[in-house]
């Protein structure tokens, strides 16, 4: 893995999240939740978190702290989009396995695996309350349920090149 | 027939959230124009007669919860909302911000009215991320009609409301590990040497309650509190909202009176078992709940008669299993779910879980020893008694109530008897 380039588009656009928080450490969660939405890799790279808790006067261990907590906040790099398939006990019961063969198969990964684009990563959720549409995985922000082969494969091409 | 109740749920669908007019027109904000009336004894002496309890699990009377809020005194004082919904089969609170949110607001400013609070946070998980903006808008709306800000409707209130995120850990849900996350931590509870309601986010005193309790209070005002009992039984008043999924064909969140019993919840509500299929066992109150076979289903569904038989209505989720699930197999999932989601602080509940897991493992690849079922009742009992919080001492009640009723199922896998020393 390359190491990560911070650029001063980036500089800037954390400049801005830590102004909208008034510099606040208090809000150090909601603060790296949001820079890691504006980063393609789904994840705070180390000098990230390093800036991060300079600028807000935190230690990096702190910063770390909540990184490694959060299964929200990520430490290593991910896919462009993150899909996340349910196996609570919820989604068990709907038979998520069945799923997780057509995620697998479609995007030639395996589970906890990024595809070689960079495009996808395939995970586990623990549970993301979308137990009424069970089985269902989450792409980013949006959640899909009643899942079908023909509808999996359906929404991922609409990830595609993306 | 139809057995669901409109109480809490009856704007569900009625208007779009992004309309506050169409709140006002339904009868929006008229609970906190009667609960400013009223003034704050009037409002807890009636959420005390309502029975209200908090419906995210716990079950303590609101009523009390707020006048204990209410006597603490501060300049600063919070409300936070709990959306940390991350108990799995659970998601009627993200019915209610979905299809409701103006009313957990109004809920949110009655609190703020009798208790005499400030500052108002909604935290919401991560998970339900594409609902931040959308509260974030009811908020702003509120705002902009008066209902939020300064000397709220002429009533001297000052108060605010901000959405917070979480970010994707079950043991936030629990008031304390919430706060120290609203604080920039890591959601670790903390040691409840005094109640948060006196010294709670940033050491100030501070109330937080379920979305759906919260919810419960402007229709309790405005219906009238005599009107809202005659829902439910005498010991469970009112209704509630439930989250039915599983094996189940008409899976959401309904809307029930307390007393109903748990097969018409199932077939009437429910419409029945998918494909045709049997009913095995139901598990109640998501995956820190206890397990109760089919033949139990026609007990009724409230506090008192679910705690006979050793379980709780908890936050509210009804999961059902058919015919063709294998209990051990279930609580495999379940105890994954609690041993990725254990935070790690306590002993009883990290190693606990860690030690439940291996050996539930072996009674699904069906290598389990005759020990082993006495060894997971002794983990289950220390975790149960020791844990630090909620999470670790519910976690094994899934697996102990399988035990109770399905021995068979346990014995099955056993195919040795292991010689300790």
């Amino acid at each position: 893995m390359d190491k990560f380039k911070v650029d001063q588009e980036l500089i800037a656009k954390i400049d801005r999240i830590l102004e909208s928080y008034d510099y606040d450490d208090n809000s150090v969660v909601n603060i790296l939740l949001e820079i890691q939405s504006h980063i393609p890799e789904n994840y705070i790279p180390e000098e990230v978190a390093k800036y991060v808790g300079i600028e807000l006067g935190i230690p990096t261990s702190k910063v770390y702290d909540v990184i490694t907590f959060f299964s929200a906040i990520n430490d290593k790099p991910k896919g462009r989009h993150v899909v996340q398939l349910c196996k609570s006990s919820v989604c068990r019961l709907n038979k998520y396995q069945t799923i997780r063969d057509v995620l697998e198969e479609e995007l030639k990964i395996k589970m906890g695996e990024t595809t070689k684009d960079g495009q996808f990563t395939l995970r586990y959720s623990a549970c993301f309350g979308a137990c009424d549409i069970s089985p269902a995985f989450r792409i980013d922000d949006k959640v899909y349920g009643n899942l079908t082969k023909g509808k999996i494969k359906e929404i991922i091409n609409t990830y595609r090149g993306l | 027939m139809n057995r669901t109740v409109n109480i809490i749920s009856k704007n569900f669908k009625k208007y779009n959230p992004e309309s506050i007019e169409e709140y006002l027109e339904l009868g929006g904000f008229e609970a906190l124009k009667k609960a400013i009336e009223m003034g704050p004894q009037e409002i807890i002496s009636t959420l005390k007669t309502s029975g209200l309890k908090g419906r995210g699990g716990a079950a303590f009377s609101t009523g009390r919860k707020w006048e204990y809020s209410a006597n603490v005194k501060g300049d600063k004082k919070f409300i936070i909302c709990n959306a940390d919904e991350g108990e799995p089969a659970t998601f009627k609170d993200r019915y209610l911000l979905e299809y409701d949110p103006f009313k957990v607001i109004e809920g949110m400013i009655i609190a703020a009215y009798t208790t005499g609070s400030t500052d108002g946070y909604i935290y919401i998980r991560e998970e339900y991320k594409y609902l931040h903006n959308k509260v974030r808008k009811a908020i702003e709306l509120a705002e902009k009609h008066g209902f939020l800000g300064k000397n709220i409707l002429g009533s001297g209130l000052n108060f605010n409301i901000k959405v917070v995120s979480g970010a994707g850990a079950y043991v936030c849900g629990e008031s304390t590990a919430l706060i120290e996350s609203i604080e920039g931590k890591s959601g670790r509870p903390r040691l409840k040497l005094t109640r948060t309601s006196k010294q709670g986010l940033f050491g100030l005193p501070t109330l937080v309650n379920n979305v759906e309790t919260l919810a419960a209070v402007p229709p309790i005002l405005e219906m009238g509190v005599e009107e809202y009992i005659k829902y439910g039984t005498h010991t469970s008043k009112g209704t509630k909202l439930i989250s039915l999924c599983g094996n189940v064909n008409k899976p959401g969140a309904y809307e029930v009176p307390f007393g109903i019993t748990l097969r018409e919840i199932i077939y009437d509500i429910g419409g029945g078992i998918k494909d045709g299929k049997q009913l095995k066992f139901l598990q109640l109150g998501g995956a820190s709940g206890a397990i109760i076979p089919a033949k139990l289903i026609d007990i009724k569904y409230c506090y008192e008669d679910l705690e006979e038989h050793g379980a709780s209505v908890g936050s509210g989720a009804i999961l059902v299993a058919d015919e063709t699930n294998k209990v051990t197999h279930f609580l495999k999932s379940v105890q994954d779910f609690f041993i990725h989601e254990s935070c790690g602080k306590c002993t009883p509940c990290r190693e606990g879980n860690r030690q439940l897991t291996k050996i539930i493992n072996r009674f699904v690849t069906g290598n389990a020893s005759v020990e082993d079922l006495k060894t997971v009742e002794k983990f289950a009992n220390v975790m149960k008694y020791a844990s630090f919080c909620g999470l670790g001492q519910t976690a094994p009640t899934a697996l102990l109530t399988a035990i109770k009723y399905f021995p068979v199922e346990f014995y099955q896998q056993i195919d040795r008897i292991r010689k300790t020393s």
